[in-house]
Parts: C-alpha cells; structure tokens; sequence
C-alpha cells in the first residue's frame, strides 16, 4: 500500500503541478459556465412548469423527464460525436458546458418549479387582480417568495455541476478530473494523482456547501 | 357597471355556476349571500377574470371581458379585489404593499404614491404601521392594509370575496366598519359575505345563491323579511337568530 503512495510519485506530481492546475482551471471555467447556463435554462423551464398553458407545461416535462432520467455521461458522449456530424466546431469544453449545462438545468428547472409552486396561489392572483402581467406579477411578487426556498436547492445543485465537469475526462476535455486521468495513465502514480483530485474537488465543494448552509440559516430567520 | 349574461362554469364535472345573469349599477352595493360551494365565490371571480367562464358574456365599465382580446390589465386596475385570506405580499412593508401596483402598473410616481398610501392607511387606522410587514399584524390589521391597498389602485369598483370568513370574531368588526364606512362613498361593491348585519346595513340589493344559480334577489328588506325562494328562506332560518 505504501508503494502505491511512495515519496518519488508525490515529486513527480508536484513537478507536474502546472499541469494539473490547468485542469482545474478548465474545470473550474466549466463549472461556472455550466451553472450560468443551467441557471438561465431552470429559471425559463421552471417557470414553463407553473405556466398556465397545458402545451407549455409539456414541453418542461419532456426536457425534465429526459435529461434526467439518462446518464450524463452518455448525454457528452453523444454531444461529443454528434455535434461535428451536424458541421458544428466547438472546443470541447464548450461541449463539457453545454452537456453539464442542459443536464443540470433540468434539475435547477424542478427547483425552480417546486419553489414556485410553493408559494401560495393567491399571491399571483393577488398580482393579477391589480393588472400586473403574469411576467410581472412572476418577477416582482412570487419569485422573490420562492427565493427563500429556491436557494438552498439551487446551491446543491451547484455543488453537483462541480462534481459533474468530471464528465469531460470522458471525452478528452482537459478538466482537473481528465488530467489526473491522463497523467497518473502514463506513469502509473494512481495513489498521489487521484488522491489530489479528490482532496481538490472536496475543498471546493465542501466550501460550497458551508456556504449554502449558511444562505439556509440566513433564509430561515429572513 | 357589470353585467353578467348566461355566465356557465365547470371545474371538471362540478357546474358551479348555472346561467347566471345579473348586474350592478354605478354606486350601487350589492351583497352576495348563500351557503358554502354555491358558487358566489365563483361568480365575483368572474368580474375580473379570475376565473374565465365557459360560456356566457361578462362586461365590466363597458368592456367585454370574455373576448379574447379584452383590455383585461386594463379593467382589473378599475376593479380592485379583497381577498377571504388578504394575500398581502409577505417580503413587503405595508407601505409597499400599497404602492407597488400604482407605481408598476398605473406609472403613478412613487412618492404620489406613498402619499395617497399614507391617506388611506389612515383611513383603516393603520397609519402607524406603514413601516411593519404584513406578518407582524393581526388578521384584522392585514384585512385592512388589504382594503387600503385596494383604494390605493383608484377603483371605480370594488370586489370583496369573504372578506372576514377568515378573521377570529373579535376582528371582524373593525374589517366591518371600513367596509360600512367605505359603502358611504358612493363606490360600486359588490361583496360576498356571510355577515348579514353588514347586508342589511350597506346593501342597496342583496342576491341569493345556491347550486350555482341565483334564486333570490331584492332590497335587503324584502330579502330578509320576506323572502319568495324557499332554499332562501331555509338558509335564513338557519343563520338569522
């Protein structure tokens, strides 16, 4: 056991460090990008989930209901090799966010969605009886009310896009988790490069979560 | 100032209101009574659109509001609504829950605004509490900022849906005397209730309803004294001690 974390492998990794900062930079740029984008597709699709209109309803089912009932793995796979048959050229951390995006907007949709429907009915009617839009009376009078239980959620689901960029080792996308891959691959040092990777990935995400307990307690007495 | 012709509504297989035709005039104060699930909820509902009917034409200060392209935003800024469990807006002051509507919908400017909140927070006897949110006042307190959020649009009309079903009794009374003294202005209200002192004290006609359809309608005095429809006088017996 010891050999598997022998003292050479721990300098070769630390020669090596550059490398695998720049793998957590490209994950860290993922994740951000993807959160941006699963943020935007969960406001709109969450919102599609409460809309008045049956047909609009349907299509944030079928989004919900397909990206995340299949593997995301299979999702970037399929990103991976489909895109360039459709004459689409994106780098493939371009890819690594649309596949972690779209997947996780679903999730962030149904946040969205449960955080609405939380609040009670009679707010928007309430909004729509003084003539405020329904946009309007969503913005200004019940999506300030679903924050409280919104936020928590949607930190969660935050942490989770972090852990869920490891998806571009798959496909070669240069991420903390590909480099660790690759690296330890070729030397076999697994013990001093996967143990790294792990320590780093739980800093981020156990800072991420002290934080969101933190956005909890502050909702709770809000 | 509304009219209602041979307005249906269905929710599933429950045929909540049956054909029902009546109007209000300008200034008039029309109380709505009936038991539970007769659909008078419903039916005020109708006024602004909260509920769409199925079939049947509504039209309120000259506007149809069944069309399909109705000037619905337009209309509901006339006709303010007080709701049975006030719906204020939590996250909000008092105060701000008086003016949002005016400043977001009706583009009135804002310090316009706190001023004739001010005036009608002082008229419910609340102005002290301009700055306290909804959750720190009583059910009583919170139907009255409702009322003055209400007044606060302007309205030419005014919608109470139960307005203290859901009050403990001892706050009833003070929802009652803005109302009473609201009625005093010449405001079109049209008010479901099961308070019928305040009927017979405010209403210039009261309408009885029942399985959907209105069986009875006439001046207080008739209506409580000497009622035709027999369900109109069980319900009655039952409720007048």
């Amino acid at each position: 056991m010891a050999e598997v974390f022998a003292d050479y492998k721990w300098a070769a990794l630390f020669d090596d460090r550059g490398i695998f900062l720049e793998g957590l930079v490209t994950t860290l740029e993922v994740a951000v990008f993807a959160l941006i984008l699963a943020l935007v597709l969960g406001v709109i699709f969450g919102i599609a989930g409460v809309f008045p209109k049956t047909w609009v309803r349907i299509i944030n089912r079928i989004y919900v209901e397909f990206f995340q009932n299949t593997p995301l793995v299979i999702q970037a796979i399929f990103l991976y090799h489909a895109l360039p048959h459709l004459h689409i050229m994106i780098p493939v951390t371009a890819i690594g966010i649309l596949g972690v995006g779209i997947y996780s907007g679903a999730y962030m949709s149904e946040v969205f969605r449960s955080g609405i429907n939380a609040v009670p009915r009679g707010q928007l009617e309430s909004g729509l009886s003084q003539g405020f839009g329904y946009w309007q009376a969503m913005w200004h009078i019940v999506l300030p009310q679903a924050r409280r239980t919104i936020l928590p959620a949607l930190g969660n689901q935050a942490i989770a896009i972090v852990k869920n960029t490891s998806v571009l080792a798959m496909i070669a996308g240069g991420d903390l988790m590909y480099v660790s891959d690759s690296w330890s691959g070729m030397n076999m040092y697994y013990g001093p490069a996967y143990l790294t990777t792990g320590i780093i990935y739980w800093v981020i995400c156990f800072t991420m979560t002290k934080y969101v307990k933190r956005l909890e307690q502050k909702g709770a007495v809000g | 100032m509304i009219t209602m012709n041979l307005v249906n509504k269905s929710f599933g297989h429950n045929h909540v209101l049956k054909d029902v035709t009546m109007e209000v005039k300008s200034g008039e104060k029309l109380v709505v009574i009936g038991p539970s699930g007769s659909g008078k909820s419903t039916m005020i509902r109708c006024i602004n659109m909260l509920e769409r009917p199925d079939s049947g034409t509504v039209v309120v200060d000259g506007k149809e509001l069944t069309q399909p392209k109705a000037p619905l935003k337009a209309v509901r800024q006339e006709v303010a609504m007080v709701f049975q469990q006030f719906n204020l807006y939590p996250h909000m002051t008092v105060l701000q829950n008086l003016t949002i509507a005016p400043v977001l919908v009706q583009n009135v400017k804002k310090e316009e605004a706190a001023e004739s909140a001010m005036k009608f927070l002082e008229r419910v006897g609340l102005r002290e509490k301009a700055d306290a949110y909804p959750s720190q006042l009583s059910g009583g307190q919170q139907q009255r900022v409702a009322i003055a959020r209400a007044l606060n649009m302007h309205p030419k009309i005014m919608l109470f849906d139960e307005p203290t079903s859901a009050l403990d009794p001892e706050m009833i009374q003070e929802v009652l005397d803005v109302m009473v003294e609201l009625a005093h202005t010449g405001i079109t209200m049209v008010c479901v209730t099961h308070e019928m002192g305040f009927a017979k004290q405010v209403a210039d006609r009261v309408l009885f309803m029942a399985d959907g359809e209105i069986l009875e309608e006439g001046t207080p005095e008739h209506f409580f004294v000497n009622p035709q429809n027999e369900r109109a006088r069980q319900f009655l017996s039952k409720i007048i001690h």
